[in-house]
């Protein structure tokens, strides 16, 4: 098969999806396609145009790439592509309209408000702060809208911090979302196809639970595969994050976070287009369920839409 | 004719990656990417004016020059140059670093010289030589960038002494001496880059020179002056270096070309005393053998023509007209509140937010209005300079850098506005004096 590969793009998870992209390529060579990689760039439909290839593969990560902005494209140039459609696409990269999803849907997420920049800016939506943390409780979490990473996400135990951590998750998305602190177990369940593949669970090595920063990095967390879960909890689990892969119309594949609290699993958002690095959460599933990385892109490759 | 194989690098399993981490030394732990390094892949990307690098402009060497150099190189040297050369550095090499040192003041022999691969190996090497695990090194605050992976991957126990607009705060050097020593411990040695500082800007002057070197003394301790600058001077008086000053018993000094000729040939060097020398030549034998010998070749015989300090002046015209252009567009777009130095020399200004900006968020909205920075916080070992940042001017031709320092003040104002609007505290003049150049405001 003649595939694109798309990487690179704008967003602030460049680094990840050519890291992503790098590896993905050596399995379609292995698995003996064509593959042109293209980064996104002025020359994108021109260079699909001559490539005319059969199927895009989407290795792109955050805004652009996970967005719907490359799908919508896709779709009218009448090439299929991996990952799902771009309503998906939208529901997942914008992680309110998601919680909503989620919530009209009766699947369990944690509490939350949702701030625009422009409410605050010109229609005094500051005031409402004190109202915010009542429906939110203490500590919250405040983070940007969309994005994949840990860059613009911090606890917030106090009501005069809101300020500085709105400030600081409105830097990276026009809107922003104060969602209760759920203290709990992480976990990571990713679907292929319709199919729930072993719950990853990570556990940070840190010591400070607040620190998202560290988690993130390289050995500031240790991921277990699969998580060690009572059987009825991992059912449940499961059930919620097939749930939720459902309720955002996902399609061939994506990783849904949950965090297991004392009130149960809820979920804290769906990756459209998760990491494809080996050491990404969705390949280690995989490969705990006996799939290996090849074979994992070949399945995504036949999971198009 | 079928197609070879892809190549391919080897594939790693997630349970591969337990096994590896099991092997690593301890002073890798250090030694980690973040998010935040992640985010600098976009300035990669043609349409964003990355003021975060710290390249010099090699764009108007002359290629004729270049050309002729590789040709003479092809006629006369192939053997030798595609040979191993001695780990000190070839002679003709050490001979015109004794020649450029002495355009700035410094009488050293060319045997004390020895050629490291760039200016990094050169920090590289004195660490590794001097510091064992939890060592004390001193070092400006803010200090450069570079230097602080290679303190920490030798497990240095770095402190930074504030800088002011004369550099290090020596009166500040000599309370955490008196303080260390109250504790009976002292530094392996202060490490510092005293003429147009990276990333500071700011230059250590006369009085502060001649005094640190006297704390030297005083106190045995060597000190490290790290001058890559030196030459690129655009106005004021040359001060005599820190080398010069002591005459070579207790500074360390640490050159390169890539600022003068060229970062790629990757040439920098030391002069130390002869006991630290020879245990930097060991050094560098173990890491390299010796830095190459074709550029060794090239640039020995390019600076023993003797047209190199054209090629300066040149590039001295070049960049002050950038750093002009880069405090001019400072004071015209940054908000009220912002301040930055005004460097006589070098490649970099350093610019410090008002506080309630945090310049790693600011960079996320900068770099989406295609525009980087490097964020204070990467000259510091101990999380200091969050609202500060560091901006090169050398590389980047000054519409650009106009522009960007626009896009840059642009996304600080919006912050700050933000801000404001949720704290009602007044960092802004009056809103009404504001203009409106950006329509989503309005």
């Amino acid at each position: 098969m003649k595939v694109a590969l798309l990487q690179g793009g704008r967003s602030l998870e460049r680094s990840v999806s050519l890291r992503s992209g790098g590896r993905v390529a050596e399995a379609l060579l292995e698995l003996e396609h064509e593959v042109e990689a293209m980064d996104l760039g002025p020359d994108l439909v021109s260079r699909l145009g001559s490539f005319a290839p059969d199927v895009a593969f989407i290795a792109l990560h955050g805004i652009e790439g996970e967005d719907g902005t490359v799908q919508a494209l896709l779709e009218l140039l009448d090439i299929p592509h991996t990952g799902p459609g771009v309503a998906a696409c939208q529901r997942c990269m914008d992680k309110s309209l998601a919680k909503y999803v989620f919530r009209e849907q009766g699947i369990p997420t944690p509490a939350w408000v949702t701030y625009s920049e422009a409410s605050i800016r010109d229609f005094g939506a500051a005031s409402t702060f004190s109202r915010a943390v009542g429906a939110v409780g203490l500590p919250l979490v405040a983070k940007p809208a969309s994005g994949g990473s840990s860059l613009g996400i911090k606890v917030v135990t106090s009501e005069d911090a809101i300020p500085a951590a709105l400030m600081t998750a409105l830097s990276y998305d026009d809107r922003a979302l104060l969602e209760s602190w759920v203290s709990g177990r992480e976990l990571a369940v990713s679907v292929l196809g319709d199919e729930v593949l072993p719950i990853v669970e990570a556990i940070p090595t840190g010591s400070n639970a607040y620190d998202f920063a560290a988690r993130y990095e390289i050995g500031g967390a240790e991921f277990v595969c699969p998580a060690d879960l009572p059987e009825e909890t991992g059912a449940e689990v499961e059930q919620i994050a097939l749930r939720a892969h459902e309720a955002l119309g996902c399609s061939g594949f994506s990783r849904v976070d949950l965090i297991l609290g004392e009130q149960g699993p809820q979920v804290l958002e769906v990756n459209a287009i998760p990491g494809l690095t080996e050491t990404s959460l969705l390949p280690q599933a995989a490969e705990a369920a006996g799939v290996g990385f090849n074979e994992l892109i070949e399945k995504i490759l036949g999971l198009t839409c | 004719m079928a197609a070879p194989p892809p190549p391919r690098r080897s594939q790693i399993r997630s349970r591969d990656l337990e096994r590896y981490a099991g092997l690593f030394a301890k002073r890798t732990r250090v030694m980690r990417s973040s998010a935040m390094r992640d985010m600098m892949a976009i300035t990669a990307r043609p349409e964003v004016i990355s003021l975060a690098g710290g390249l010099p402009d090699t764009s108007t060497f002359p290629p004729e020059a270049f050309a002729a150099e590789m040709d003479r190189i092809t006629k006369t040297a192939v053997a030798e140059v595609l040979q191993y050369g001695p780990t000190e550095g070839i002679d003709l090499v050490r001979e015109q670093i004794a020649g450029v040192m002495a355009a700035e003041g410094m009488r050293v022999d060319a045997n004390d010289v020895t050629v490291t691969t760039g200016g990094q190996q050169a920090i590289d090497l004195i660490t590794k030589v001097l510091i064992d695990p939890g060592d004390i090194l001193i070092c400006d605050a803010p200090t450069y960038p570079g230097a602080i992976p290679t303190f920490c991957s030798y497990e240095a126990d770095v402190i930074q002494i504030e800088c002011d607009e004369n550099g290090m705060r020596i009166d500040l050097l000599e309370q955490t001496l008196a303080d260390l020593a109250a504790r009976g411990r002292r530094p392996k040695f202060i490490y510092s880059v005293p003429t147009f500082q990276n990333p500071g800007g700011v230059t250590l002057s006369l009085e502060r020179r001649r005094r640190l070197v006297e704390i030297a003394r005083e106190n045995e301790i060597l000190v490290v002056e790290d001058n890559p600058y030196g030459l690129l001077r655009y106005e004021g008086e040359t001060l005599p270096t820190l080398y010069s000053l002591d005459g070579g018993s207790y500074v360390v000094y640490l050159g390169t070309f890539s600022k003068i000729l060229s970062a790629g040939l990757r040439i920098g060097w030391v002069v130390a005393p002869t006991p630290i020398r020879e245990k930097v030549v060991l050094g560098k034998q173990a890491a390299d053998l010796c830095t190459s010998t074709l550029t060794q070749n090239f640039a020995g015989e390019y600076f023993r023509k003797g047209r190199w300090q054209e090629y300066v002046d040149d590039l001295i015209g070049i960049y002050r007209s950038r750093r002009d252009a880069m405090v001019g567009a400072m004071a015209e777009y940054f908000p009220h509140g912002a301040t930055w130095t005004r460097p006589e020399g070098g490649l970099f200004v350093w610019a410090t937010m008002p506080e309630v900006i945090n310049t790693e968020d600011l960079l996320a909205k900068a770099l989406t209005k295609s525009v980087a920075f490097v964020p204070g916080t990467a000259a510091y070992v101990d999380g200091r300079g969050v609202n500060s940042m560091r901006l090169n001017f050398s590389g980047v031709t000054e519409d650009r850098i106009i522009e960007g320092i626009r896009r840059i003040g642009e996304a600080a104002s919006e912050q700050m506005f933000l801000y404001e609007t949720m704290t009602s505290e007044l960092l802004l003049p009056r809103i009404d004096d504001r203009d409106e150049p950006d329509g989503d405001r309005s």
